[in-house]
């Protein structure tokens, strides 16, 4: 295989992003590929920059140095090859799950008939048929957060960035919204970007890990689990080997915990 | 459901009037004492104000009255919004703009109104600036703060979904800080009330002013109350009024926050 066509199998390439708060560095010469139509974690402590590293792909924040490239091509802001879901949700709450989901095509100047019809296709698609007119203030933590999904899968980006997107919803949920998630990555052909600060999680859902540590932040090792992810949902967490990776994480991550 | 709604809302009209009753009763047995010669009671005041309106003398004093009103309300509900809009948006211009808009809603007012009459005479010009002063402030300082204080991950959230900077601004930023730019309203639409009885009364004697001043030479106190009560019913229903705008505009924005 070539340089080139491997570069292509990537959806977004992060190549030498350096990231600098005033004097603090954020971000240190940090590389890293994301492969086509998988689910890459950025797995690491709290304050080890996996959500800016998160904002800077997704245009939010602009990088020190260094080249984010989507599709080959460099990117310096938003785009409409990314769809971003937030850890808070960030719905508006005046307006009805319909008009949320569909406010991104809304900004993109789409009509308004055609957006709603989408909308409410991703809406019964996340199990929110019916709820087109609640507002978000009447809809449990999870079931936000599926609006916020079903927002950011409406724009049909290529590039899914998920920012601890299930780290406000309760354990039940949680483990819910996993199982729909590899059922999404299976079917959606899209490339996720995932941050988490849950190992159990990152083993759980992702085709490659990527741990980060801490001051200054950089890619300590990136894992691919390989032998249970064509396994059923409900075997994986029996399995010996998301069990040891789980434990070699856990064990590489502890010194890092105060 | 519905009864139970019915019988809220009656309730809530029955503790109206019951307040009402209870605010006038008490002025009428306050005016019969009387606490003093020179005040009426609710009675008499009301007989007043029935004579002006009989009269037509209450509606030609208002066509007067309404017109530095209106003007300088509209004048700071438009600029006052607008300024602190950009104040909230711009760190460089709120540092430039706020400290005047602070130093106006803590100036005595009263004082300086000799001033404004030797820069813009008598006439309607001083009479605007008077509401102006009075009913700006607030709406702009309101309004900065509120547009400062919109959640940042909406902001975010339009950002990453290609908002232009006025579909941030217009569909994110406004709706967000409307329940606050609305409560400055209402506080600048009472002050600009204040301000317009105030401008007559300092500046030259016209509309409800003059009522009230020529009513006071003549010891026609019912005349004079009636006057007064006049314009605080009629900043009720404006502050009402505003109130159902606020309704019909950003109905939604009544459904609670996300993150409560």
């Amino acid at each position: 295989m070539s340089a080139k066509s491997q570069n292509t199998d990537n959806a977004v390439s992060v190549r030498n992003v350096y990231k600098n708060y005033g004097d603090v560095q954020a971000l240190h010469d940090l590389s890293l590929d994301f492969p086509r139509g998988q689910l890459t974690s950025l797995l690491g402590p709290s304050g080890c920059g996996k959500t800016t590293l998160l904002k800077i792909i997704a245009g939010l924040l602009p990088a020190s140095s260094g080249e984010i490239l989507v599709n080959g091509q460099p990117v310096s802001g938003p785009g409409p090859d990314r769809a971003f879901v937030f850890q808070d949700f960030a719905l508006l709450p005046w307006a009805t799950v319909l008009r949320n989901v569909a406010f991104g095509l809304e900004l993109r100047g789409v009509v308004k008939s055609e957006r709603e019809a989408i909308a409410e296709k991703y809406i019964a698609d996340v199990g929110l048929k019916g709820f087109e007119h609640s507002y978000p203030h009447e809809l449990s933590g999870g079931m936000r957060q599926r609006v916020g999904l079903a927002r950011a899968l409406s724009v049909d980006a290529q590039v899914l960035l998920m920012d601890e997107p299930f780290s406000a919803v309760d354990e039940q949920t949680r483990r819910k919204f996993q199982e729909d998630l590899l059922g999404l990555v299976k079917n959606e052909n899209k490339t996720f970007l995932f941050v988490t600060h849950s190992i159990e999680e990152a083993v759980y859902v992702s085709d490659q890990i990527a741990i980060l540590l801490p001051r200054p932040s950089r890619v300590s090792e990136i894992i691919r689990p390989s032998g249970f992810r064509h396994k059923d949902t409900d075997s994986i967490r029996r399995d010996s080997e998301y069990l040891d990776i789980v434990d070699k994480i856990w064990s590489s991550l502890r010194t890092y915990v105060e | 459901m519905a009864g139970k709604v019915i019988v809220m809302r009656h309730r809530s009209f029955l503790l109206k009037c019951l307040s009402a009753l209870l605010v006038f009763g008490s002025w009428e047995i306050a005016g019969r004492v009387p606490v003093s010669f020179a005040f009426p009671t609710f009675l008499e005041s009301m007989l007043a104000l029935w004579v002006l309106i009989i009269e037509g003398t209450l509606f030609v004093a208002y066509a007067e009255t309404l017109k530095p009103l209106v003007l300088g309300v509209f004048i700071s509900g438009v600029l006052g919004i607008g300024i602190g809009l950009w104040v909230g948006l711009s760190k460089k211009f709120d540092w430039l703009v706020s400290p005047i808009f602070v130093v106006m809603q803590t100036a005595p007012l009263a004082a300086l109104i000799p001033l404004l009459v030797m820069a813009y005479g008598i006439g309607l010009t001083s009479k605007v600036f008077v509401v102006c002063i009075m009913a700006m402030p607030v709406i702009v300082l309101n309004t900065g703060g509120a547009v400062r204080n919109t959640p940042i991950s909406i902001k975010e959230m339009g950002h990453a979904f290609l908002g232009s900077r006025s579909d941030i601004v217009l569909k994110i930023i406004l709706p967000a800080a409307s329940p606050i730019i609305f409560a400055g309203l209402r506080l600048g639409v009472s002050a600009g009330f204040i301000g317009a009885i105030l401008s007559e009364l300092k500046i030259t004697p016209t509309g409800v002013g003059d009522i009230i001043t020529y009513s006071r030479s003549i010891a026609d106190y019912p005349t004079m109350y009636a006057a007064i009560l006049s314009i605080i019913l009629l900043a009720v229903v404006f502050l009402n009024l505003l109130e159902r705008m606020e309704k019909t505009l950003f109905g939604g924005l009544n459904k609670g926050y996300v993150t409560d």
